[in-house]
């Protein structure tokens, strides 16, 4: 994106001519990796931007072709959720990030596909069907934000936004080989996210590089008074000069290298540690005890929250609306059984569980309470370590409906991303290396809250001393 | 058998706030359906809510007024159930830990005064409203009341009967007009009421059975429906049956409650913590900035009213129904100490011109100025009672002083006793027989001779003195 933005001044090529070229890809896609895309929208903002650029523009937005994932809302331009029941909805308003990406004068080409409203880790659940990974069409490229993932390392546009409830910024970055940010819970504004878990939701840059990331970070960051979550601080601009690693602490916490770990992904997250501790930092062994109940606390505070946020598509206002209906009740459960596939109907009802009475102590409030634990252990975790360092996903890419049928061992590959929504601590995922297949191998990096620069900061110190975020996929538009 | 009737109230205010809780959509009644929306109230995917800071205001407001404990940390939570007029599919409400809790508050009963517990204030949206269209097997929805704040007052089950009930409504709803918190219309639907109702064995120590019954749209309704279901539970006991637990509807056009859903049928709305909106923290300034802000109680203020200035029950109990028409009397009796007189002329003139032209009090033309001025008229004896009253409609209608309009109309009353005497006398002459009926005895025939100079003077002699005058030539 950097390199792109440097060429736009340059006069090398302009917004209109790479513009045209992605519209072109996309149209040879095997991707699967837009929903909507929009020819006309980003044909006029391309060439609104080229007459903007000049030589000593600072402004490393204008003219970037980007993508966004289909649950943020775009004016004008239909927001699916990849799911039948939105699959005619057009938002009369604009995310607070669209706005600002907009304001800035980047290009946004589509939405990207996903798994029907975030539910899911490898865009399978998404009504137009999976989307696909680049380095090898046979894998899935993860989810939920794959449709980015696949479209920001195929080249389908520069960079992308996602969204990541549980690891669906990080595990697809990590299964693409590119770089993807899961900022501070409150950091990056959720007005115009359609909701799957309020409190876990976040939006956040998905790019080739770190410094790529950082610059789509530092443009859709800050305080909105339209998110009461959001929070209200001074947000400094990211340095893009990468951190000095010496005498920086990370810490590697046992239960990220246990049982289910492949020995690929082991070897190139301990290779990844390795260039951190050449470059200088200190490597110390820390302790998570709680961790272990990441993923069951996950699953019951999240889809708690996506009962409840779901509820709204009843067919009244907006959306798919039930066929013959002859009563109120018949019309909820038509719209509701023909609107929502397999995978988020599991979690409505799993939610809807959780939260009855008689059941709410036992599950919803005892997982509030495990997750106040988890926080704890971050809390204690960051006193004697600056960053957290360790696997994105115990396993690159798999088979595109290798688990399908088995939603519980897909639910325990979120085991490593799931701690830093439950904590709201921001969340690094960089490449690191590459598996016996070919496939990406990501490395996961937790900061404290609101500490993006260190986060970044050692993101970039690694990529200039590495090459894998380099690597171009086989089905590349270049 | 005799009964003990176990009543507790829960009613739901509707704030007198320009905006809604979580938008900035207006809250004014009656505009064309669904002009008052906008993506947040009306539940649009993506949208978040962010609170209206004035609903804790006045929630604080009436905390206060009802001695309650205030909540430091307030946290909203989600009522979650599925019906057209809520947009979300769930309520943005207030569960495990409500702004208020623990208050009380004092009414007046036959039996003298009693205090009603108070278990919680909380905030709340409301949902929109349904419109059937009863030819078309249609159903239309207007979301212009979805949003609009409400407080949620819940009392203890503490009254013991439909007057009791009756007498909490009133203070409640007054309490809340005095605080400007809410307009207490019952029959928009700005003040609601639903009630539990049990009834047990007299000196029992359990509860009965208890069934909730909604809507009772004006305090008459309130009335009967509560009569209705009191009896209803009697005579099922009597009949040696069980009252079931369940939801009762009060029907106004058969004068009856039905049942609307029984607990099994009851909703489990699966509260929990609402994520999108961070807790509201109030602290000891907050609460103090408020109270600051309190007026006087009208409770306190008709206590006051009646020690201060002497009136009577009745008089500082109508006074005090609103805060303005209390403060137009002490405004007059700051001007002029005769807080009796003034009270009647509130009481009936001005209460009166207010009901005619459904105005405000603090539009009324006739200000404190010019009605005790009226009043010192009267009492210098330049106009009479009557006059008075002429003068007080002037007033109302122009704005002219009591003065000017005295003057304009030569409304002055004749208290020249010379003139009246001559008067009086001439008049005597002309009626001679009369004269003489009244010295044998029948002296009743004094108010015609006062009628008779009356009307010589066109009403203007000052009637005291004329009945003075013709009395001492009288019996001269």
């Amino acid at each position: 994106m950097l390199d792109l933005a440097r060429n736009f001044r340059m006069g090398n090529i302009s917004p209109l001519d790479i513009t045209e070229k992605i519209l072109e890809a996309i149209k040879h896609d095997p991707l699967n990796a837009y929903i909507t895309v929009d020819e006309t929208g980003a044909k006029n903002a391309a060439k609104k931007a080229g007459e903007g650029i000049r030589r000593e523009s600072n402004n490393p937005l204008l003219g970037m072709p980007v993508a966004i994932k289909d649950n943020i809302c775009t004016k004008q331009m239909a927001t699916t959720c990849a799911s039948n029941i939105l699959s005619s909805f057009v938002p009369t308003y604009d995310a607070h990030v669209v706005e600002k990406l907009k304001k800035m004068g980047a290009v946004i080409v589509g939405k990207t596909n996903m798994d029907e409203f975030a539910m899911g880790s490898t865009t399978n659940t998404s009504n137009i069907g999976t989307s696909k990974n680049p380095w090898d069409l046979t894998k899935t490229p993860g989810g939920s934000s794959g449709g980015s993932a696949a479209a920001v390392a195929a080249g389908l546009c520069a960079a992308a936004l996602g969204s990541d409830t549980g690891g669906s910024i990080r595990q697809p970055a990590s299964f693409c080989g590119i770089t993807g940010l899961k900022p501070t819970y409150g950091s990056v504004s959720r007005f115009g996210l359609v909701a799957f878990a309020s409190s876990l939701d976040q939006i956040g840059p998905m790019a080739r590089s770190a410094r790529d990331v950082a610059v789509l970070y530092d443009a859709i960051k800050g305080y909105d008074p339209k998110d009461s979550t959001s929070v209200d601080r001074g947000y400094l601009p990211t340095t893009l000069d990468g951190l000095d690693m010496q005498g920086v602490r990370l810490g590697v916490p046992k239960a990220f290298f246990g049982k289910g770990l492949s020995t690929d992904v082991e070897g190139a997250v301990k290779d990844g540690i390795a260039v951190f501790k050449e470059l200088g930092a200190k490597i110390i062994a820390i302790d998570l005890p709680n961790i272990r109940y990441g993923v069951a606390v996950y699953y019951i505070v999240a889809t708690a929250e996506a009962s409840s946020n779901l509820a709204r598509y009843d067919g009244v206002r907006y959306g798919l609306r039930g066929g013959d209906a002859s009563d109120l009740i018949d019309m909820y459960m038509d719209t509701r059984a023909k609107g929502f596939g397999l995978e988020v109907k599991r979690r409505i009802m799993l939610g809807t569980y959780a939260l009855s009475s008689g059941y709410y102590d036992q599950y919803y409030k005892k997982a509030s309470k495990v997750r106040t634990l988890v926080i704890e252990d971050f809390v204690k975790a960051f006193d004697v370590c600056d960053i957290i360092i360790g696997p994105t996903t115990p396993v690159p890419a798999f088979g595109l409906y290798e688990m399908a049928d088995d939603p519980l061992s897909l639910y325990l590959l979120d085991i490593y991303t799931i701690p830093a929504n439950l904590t709201g601590v921001p969340a690094l995922s960089v490449p690191c290396g590459f598996s016996k297949e070919g496939l990406p191998i990501g490395m996961q990096l937790m900061a404290p809250a609101f500490k993006e620069d260190i986060l970044l900061g050692a993101g970039i110190a690694f990529q200039d001393h590495t090459g894998f975020h380099e690597m171009r996929p086989q089905w590349n538009m270049m | 058998m005799e009964y003990d009737v176990i009543i507790g109230l829960e009613v739901h205010a509707q704030l007198l706030t320009e905006t809604k809780i979580f938008c900035s959509c207006p809250t004014t009644f009656g505009d064309e359906p669904n002009t008052n929306t906008c993506p947040v109230c009306i539940g649009m995917p993506g949208i978040l809510p962010v609170l209206n800071k004035k609903i804790v205001d006045f929630g604080i407001k009436l905390g206060i007024a009802t001695h309650c404990k205030i909540a430091k940390t307030n946290i909203f939570a989600r009522k979650n159930y599925f019906y057209p007029d809520l947009p979300k599919g769930y309520q943005i409400t207030q569960y495990e830990s409500p702004l208020c809790e623990h208050g009380f508050l004092d009414i007046d009963t036959n039996g003298g005064g009693k205090r009603i517990g108070i278990t919680r204030i909380h905030m709340e949206e409301d949902a929109g409203k349904l419109i059937h269209d009863l030819k078309g097997h249609r159903s239309f929805i207007d979301f212009n009341r979805a949003g609009v704040p409400l407080l949620e007052i819940v009392s203890e089950p503490d009254m013991r009967s439909t007057d009791e009930a009756d007498a909490y409504l009133r203070e409640l709803r007054q309490l809340l007009v005095y605080l400007e918190i809410c307009d207490g219309n019952m029959e928009q639907g700005s003040f609601r009421c639903d009630a539990n109702i049990s009834v047990r064995p007299k000196g029992s120590a359990f509860f009965g059975v208890r069934t909730e019954l909604k809507n009772m749209n004006s305090f008459r309704n309130v009335h009967r429906a509560l009569s209705y279901e009191i009896k209803r539970h009697i005579d099922v006991l009597e009949s040696g049956r069980e009252v079931t637990q369940q939801t009762m509807l009060w029907d106004e056009a058969a004068n009856a409650t039905r049942s609307m859903r029984t607990k099994e049928e009851s909703h489990d709305y699966r509260y929990f913590p609402e994520p999108d909106l961070v807790p509201v923290m109030v602290d000891n300034a907050w609460i103090g900035k408020i109270r600051k802000t309190l007026p006087e109680m009208p409770r306190e203020r008709r206590k006051r009213f009646e020690d201060v200035y002497g009136l009577p029950g009745y008089d500082a109990d109508i006074l005090t129904q609103s805060r303005d028409v209390a403060d137009y009397f002490e405004n007059c009796v700051s001007l002029l100490d005769s807080p009796k007189e003034i009270s009647n002329w509130i009481m009936t003139e001005v209460l009166r011109v207010l009901k005619e032209g459904a105005a405000d009090i603090k539009a009324l033309k006739v200000t404190p100025k010019m009605l005790t001025s009226m009043i010192r008229l009267i009492d210098d004896g330049a106009i009479s009672g009557k006059m008075a009253k002429d003068v007080f409609n002037e007033m109302a209608k122009t704005g002219k002083s009591p003065g000017e309009i005295v003057k304009d109309s030569g409304l002055k009353q004749i208290s020249d006793e010379e003139h009246l005497k001559s008067l009086a006398k001439a008049i005597l002459e002309d009626h001679k027989k009369e004269v003489e009926s009244y010295k044998k005895g029948k002296t009743q025939l004094i108010g015609f001779f006062v009628g008779q100079l009356m009307k010589a003077t066109k009403g203007k002699a000052n009637p005291e003195l004329t009945n003075k005058i013709i009395k001492e030539i009288l019996e001269e």
